[in-house]
């Protein structure tokens, strides 16, 4: 056990800040007011992969590494979707999984927030849709914001999240894009 | 021997080394499978393929490793709704290949359990995905089917179901356990949530491009099956990656394995309930990614291995930063595993968990990783020892316990001997080109390609009849042989422990979903 402790104290906090919300990421505004009202920053997370290659859940993974840190933000992931404000879902969603991810999504409470992850989730990828798959998230539950990449870094996700928790910037700086 | 007449046949119908083709009539099929299994040897993969308007009409295949080298035994079938004889009496890992090769192209097996496998409710019993000339687009979600799944009654038992979608951050799958009190008498798995229609889709893609969507079969094992995708490609071509590629993909493949590993060996210790475990580990992967990322421009390498050779460089410098953090990282790892070595909790944990031991390894076919931690040597990187292993000689990580503490000391020792190899072949990186060009192939019969990923063999078959185009492209994850093989590992073991039994072997469903 000292061995322990003392890799720990040697090794100190690693942690870095979080990136800056991306409103470019953002393709939909609603709820916002009431979700910021009732969350804060405080935020549950159910991560749910709808047919992913599992290479976005590894990236999906690191977010809770001591360097992202993300429960040092208020953030964390849970077990359930009744305990959850927010779905992480990748994709390419599969016929074989719309159904849980639909019921997944009634079963998660009001006010909630969808962020698809990946280029698969986004759009459905290099598999595309067809007998076997519906193709981006969007197909099969509403979503808030989608983050591409293949697999997105840790940077991207953080940033997809805070994005999703934070008020929408309207006007000039979403013009830009 | 027969076996030896066998091989001696196949080699000159093939004249390769990997990848004898054997075509063999319907009582050879089942006997040549049983020489191999008298002979040690086991089942690599068996897929089917369809030649519509062709006689035969179809074909199932099946690839056998035995003493050191590949033979794949081609059966031709007349009428795909005639069964042919199965080898899951031979090999039972052979079982739930061929149902899900019927669910695909509808050539149906002789064996008792016909229940679909990778088939839910996307489409009908009499739909072959592989058959059908184009899909047929979907506006509404398929209603959730009903699997008959095997029921165990009596007194005081119960059933725990589990999945698709999972308490963590998991791929999708479903287990049923039944128990009486807290021990489990029986789990059966039903996969197939993941299936996204890959082996499908690689017919719509040149075959020049279908290395993109062979790194995105399992994310986890991407350099692996985007690695035999381009060997299988590259054999249909004739051709060879340069030496410095060659090099460059062993570095990949052990930094998969690291990447893997590391990952593995944090989450083992966290679910054994000690998170120092997962904070350590998962910060050194980090480090990791981020040596790999700045070396190779990738944090995994999904894009780095292509026809004819690699597309991620790494110039002298770079090459020695690498090898450099790779020794520290080496130690690192020494010290704590001395620390988890120490912990009585997290060994009290491990020892004795899901144990699978030799025998039943053996003749369940147990495989990779794994498969060393019950005894079973295989390990392709040594029996066949392809370029740049033969000149590198890898040690052999075994044990023989099969337990979670077993499969945790392999990942140890893998680790370490990763480190070891990765640094060789960084230190000796050949010059010259990166990538051999590389023209389609002709049409002509499958070639294989099969490498040792960090959980085990991973084989793809790859197959044109048409000039740039794909026919056929198998795609084989070990987890088709060691899935059936953790039905049995928790048999007699506490429910709590399913989720640590289960890590230990950390199965892929994506990879096997297709």
């Amino acid at each position: 056990m000292l061995k322990a402790l003392r890799t720990i104290a040697g090794i100190g906090i690693v942690s870095e800040p979080a990136p800056e919300p991306d409103e470019t990421l953002r393709l939909r505004e609603v709820l916002q007011a009431e979700i910021l009202a009732s969350l804060g920053r405080a935020l549950c997370i159910r991560q749910v992969d709808a047919g992913s290659c599992n290479g976005c859940e590894l990236e999906i993974h690191a977010l809770n590494n001591p360097i992202y840190n993300i429960e040092g933000l208020g953030i964390r992931f849970v077990a359930s979707p009744r305990h959850a404000d927010l779905l992480l879902v990748t994709g390419p969603v599969s016929w074989h999984m719309a159904v849980a991810l639909r019921r997944t999504y009634d079963a998660t409470p009001d006010p909630k927030l969808v962020v698809a992850v990946g280029d698969c989730g986004c759009t459905g990828g290099i598999f595309g849709a067809g007998y076997a798959t519906a193709g981006p998230v969007s197909a099969v539950i509403p979503v808030d914001v989608a983050v591409p990449g293949c697999p997105p870094s840790p940077e991207r996700l953080l940033q997809a999240i805070l994005t999703a928790i934070s008020p929408a910037v309207r006007g000039a700086q979403a013009a830009e894009r | 021997m027969a076996l030896q007449r066998r091989w001696e046949k196949a080699a000159a119908l093939a004249g390769r080394r990997a990848g004898g083709l054997l075509h063999v009539g319907p009582a050879e099929w089942v006997d040549a499978a049983a020489d191999v299994a008298a002979s040690g040897g086991q089942l690599l993969a068996l897929w089917g393929t369809l030649y519509p308007e062709s006689v035969p009409a179809a074909a199932v295949r099946a690839a056998l490793f035995v003493d050191g080298g590949l033979l794949v035994l081609e059966l031709a079938v007349a009428d795909p709704a005639q069964p042919y004889r199965g080898l899951h009496e031979v090999f039972p890992a052979a079982a739930r290949m061929q149902r899900a090769v019927t669910d695909l192209t509808g050539i149906r097996s002789d064996a008792a359990d016909q229940r679909p496998w990778l088939r839910h409710a996307a489409w009908r019993a009499d739909e072959w995905p592989l058959a059908a000339p184009t899909a047929v687009p979907r506006v509404a979600v398929p209603a959730a089917d009903d699997y008959p799944f095997v029921r165990v009654a009596g007194d005081g038992v119960h059933e725990v179901p589990v999945g698709p979608v999972h308490a963590g951050i998991i791929e999708p799958g479903h287990f049923r356990l039944s128990i009486v009190g807290e021990k489990v008498l029986r789990l059966e798995q039903r996969l197939g949530y993941a299936h996204k229609g890959i082996e499908r889709r690689f017919t719509e893609l040149p075959i020049l491009e279908g290395h993109r969507l062979a790194a995105r079969i399992c994310g986890d094992s991407a350099v692996a099956f985007a690695w035999a995708y381009c060997q299988a490609l590259e054999g249909l071509c004739g051709a060879t990656a340069p030496p410095r590629a060659v090099w460059l993909r062993g570095v990949y493949l052990e930094i998969e394995r690291l990447q893997n590993h590391l990952g593995d060996l944090g989450a083992l210790g966290n679910d054994a309930g000690f998170a120092f475990g997962l904070s350590q580990f998962s910060r050194l992967k980090e480090e990791l990614l981020r040596s790999v990322q700045q070396v190779f421009g990738q944090r995994y390498l999904l894009d780095a291995v292509v026809p004819g050779g690699v597309a991620a460089d790494a110039d002298d410098e770079a090459a020695g930063l690498l090898a450099a953090r790779l020794g520290q990282l080496a130690a690192a790892v020494r010290a704590l595993r001395a620390i988890y070595d120490d912990h009585a909790g997290v060994r009290d944990r491990f020892a004795g968990a899901g144990t699978v031991l030799p025998e039943l390894a053996r003749r369940l076919g147990l495989t990779g990783l794994a498969g060393r931690a019950s005894g079973q040597p295989a390990d392709l990187r040594i029996d066949s020892s392809w370029p740049p292993y033969h000149v590198l000689t890898p040690k052999r990580c075994l044990r023989r316990d099969g337990d979670v503490a077993a499969r945790v000391a392999v990942r140890f020792d893998e680790v370490e001997e990763s480190c070891r190899l990765a640094r060789a072949l960084l230190s000796e990186l050949p010059g010259g080109a990166l990538r051999a060009p590389l023209a389609a192939p002709d049409p002509g019969p499958p070639a294989v390609g099969v490498i040792e990923g960090w959980r085990g063999p991973v084989l793809v078959a790859l197959e044109s009849r048409e000039r740039g185009r794909i026919h056929r492209c198998h795609a084989h994850d070990p987890s088709w042989q060691n899935w059936p093989v953790l039905e049995h590992a928790v048999i007699g073991n506490i429910v709590p422990d399913f989720p640590l039994i289960n890590k230990s072997f950390n199965l892929a469903y994506s990879g096997h979903d297709l």
